[in-house]
């Protein structure tokens, strides 16, 4: 029942089961993303939606199944992983910037250190990223000294620094007043017009709506709908989906 | 001048309780205060050369001033190399003038090559060797001796500390047994333990070709102070390590950093930040449990001055004797207490 990966493949779980002890977190997971494509995932809270795209870029490890990768099938080398993270950005819900560093120096740091870049290289590429999320004039504050859209927004830039293929967004605008949800949505929809993949948990429907190509919808541990996002959104094949929807919207 | 009345009445005399604790207070202080500038000041003999100077109702300081270079330099270090030590303070002045302006200018390697040569030379000015008389250890004594084994001791114990953290949180069970062992083992351990086993105890266990003096006496008190503060300091960092949000590492392993870089750029610089008043206050204790050296024979500054007690010209001067003491150890751990603040507010930028 698994396909093959093929050269558009860019995200492939193959029949993925997570336990937390003895918490069965994703039970026979199936889910192929393909180059370019806008994956929005949704459901309830505890459904496993975080831990799904957390498997992604092995932050979580999988008990069952398989996940391929950009490329690769993940597996427990650590080179290969480190290689996959590399490749794959990940934003957080509570946004995780190193508290001890500037603006700039979170955003060059992986440039420097992870692809050897030199510091005024990894600063001309962090300053265009700070621009591209309007954000630049904060470069030399640190976290500390802006709101949490304004850290959000270079939580963005600081994945984008490292030019991934794919990005991963975990609940991006959860932690944030709701006055700042809009900045950082508007940045992630610029973001989805220029073509990365992008796979992101989120209850935004509105930006799922402008963005998503296609939507997943799942409880308890399972994928329960895959659907493109026109009919997820007017014609639902499960029950299960549709009052989920009548509850959010 | 007002600001200073109005704070002067908000924070000493905001009520009636206040008002009476604070004029307790100054009472306490004016009853004692003035006997005891007139003991160290007013009635206090300075000048002279015997004990028949001392002839006053006060200190006698004459005493600390014709045993002093003793107390500094130690009893049995030559008087005429004592200008080595001169340069080693002097050393340790401008080390600590380079730590109150922040980092030096210029490349990292450049820095790391200055800060490494210091303990080099430091060390050859004591003992002497490569063109300078030689100074066996069993000489060196004073002040010096105890910032030696105190600069030591900070300087071994913050790194095998933060080692010792690391590996008693490591997923793999031997290293953390073992780190945990080494831990409990030398923290439930009282220090004169530790020296007396270092100078007594590991000649008894050495193989019997194997002359003992082969392995220095200080050089063994040294790596007992040394594993000694380190277990403790182990204890501090890992609350530091504790402390750290686990989102931190989790953001840094995402974006590719190896676990090497997320420690160094990521975790240590947070985690030892937020302990720096907890790995100071361990940097002053070890500098006044170096005092202990005194029951393996060593003579530190305390042993140095309990020595000049016993001289027989100048006996019945020991009041002087343990306050000039007690004000050297003061004043160095005050300093040490003055840059950690420093510090703490020098890194406060970051943190929320």
């Amino acid at each position: 029942m698994t396909e093959q990966p093929d050269a558009d493949t860019r995200v492939m779980f193959a029949g993925v089961h997570k336990y937390f002890g003895d918490f069965h977190v994703l039970q026979d997971i199936n889910l192929e993303i393909r180059t370019g494509e806008k994956v929005i995932i949704c459901g309830p809270s505890g459904s496993g939606k975080s831990t799904l795209i957390r498997c992604i870029n092995r932050l979580e490890e999988v008990q069952k199944g398989r996940i391929y990768v950009n490329g690769r099938w993940l597996s427990s080398d650590l080179r290969d992983t480190e290689k996959v993270r590399r490749e794959v950005g990940m934003v957080f819900q509570q946004f995780n910037l190193f508290p001890h560093l500037t603006v700039l120096d979170n955003l060059t740091l992986a440039p420097r250190r992870v692809r050897g870049l030199s510091r005024g290289r990894a600063e001309e590429l962090a300053m265009a990223q700070l621009e591209r999320v309007r954000i630049a004039d904060q470069a030399r504050k640190y976290p500390s000294q802006l709101s949490g859209g304004q850290q959000q927004r270079v939580a963005i830039a600081r994945c984008l620094c490292m030019e991934p293929e794919i990005l991963l967004f975990d609940e991006p605008t959860s932690a944030l007043d709701p006055e700042m949800i809009k900045e950082v949505l508007e940045v992630m929809v610029d973001l989805a017009g220029a073509g990365t993949t992008m796979i992101c948990v989120t209850h935004e429907m509105g930006f799922a709506r402008q963005v998503a190509d296609r939507m997943v919808f799942m409880e308890e541990g399972r994928i329960v709908e895959v659907a493109p996002t026109a009919t997820f959104f007017t014609n639902p094949d499960s029950e299960r989906t549709r009052r989920f929807l009548e509850q959010i919207l | 001048m007002n600001t200073l009345i109005s704070r002067l009445r908000r924070n000493l005399f905001s009520g009636p309780v206040d008002t009476v604790i604070t004029l307790a207070c100054l009472g306490l202080v004016a009853s004692l205060l003035p006997s005891l500038v007139n003991w160290m000041v007013f009635q206090a003999d300075f000048t002279g050369s015997d004990r028949e100077a001392c002839q006053g109702s006060g200190a006698c300081w004459v005493f600390v001033r014709t045993h002093l270079p003793g107390f500094i330099y130690g009893s049995f270090y030559p008087a005429g190399e004592r200008w080595r030590l001169d340069l080693v303070f002097a050393l340790l002045a401008l080390a600590g003038f380079l730590l109150r302006t922040g980092p030096l200018p210029g490349k990292r390697v450049l820095r790391l090559l200055v800060w490494g040569s210091g303990p080099v030379l430091i060390l050859w000015l004591f003992r002497g060797g490569y063109g300078l008389t030689i100074v066996e250890t069993r000489h060196w004594g004073g002040l010096a001796l105890t910032l030696l084994i105190s600069a030591v001791g900070i300087g071994f114990s913050l790194p095998l500390g933060v080692l010792l953290a690391l590996g008693r949180r490591s997923p793999m069970p031997v290293i953390r047994v073992w780190c945990t062992l080494f831990i409990e083992l030398w923290r439930a351990v009282p220090l004169i333990t530790v020296l007396f086993m270092a100078s007594v105890m590991l000649p008894l266990f050495l193989p019997s070709g194997v002359d003992p003096d082969r392995f220095d006496k200080l050089l063994r008190a040294l790596i007992g102070v040394t594993l000694f503060s380190s277990a403790y300091m182990a204890e501090v960092v890992r609350g530091g390590l504790q402390a750290l949000d686990p989102g931190q590492v989790e953001a840094a392993r995402a974006l590719g950093l190896s676990r090497m870089r997320t420690l160094l750029h990521v975790v240590l610089p947070q985690a030892l930040t937020k302990v720096i008043p907890g790995i100071v206050n361990n940097f002053i204790g070890l500098f006044k449990d170096t005092t202990l050296v005194m029951i393996i024979g060593m003579f530190d500054l305390l042993g140095t001055v309990q020595a000049a007690l016993t001289d027989s010209s100048w006996l019945g001067f020991a009041t002087e004797g343990y306050v000039f003491a007690a004000l050297l150890f003061w004043a160095v751990c005050f300093a040490m207490s003055v840059y950690s603040r420093r510090l703490e507010a020098r890194n406060k930028g970051g943190s929320t």
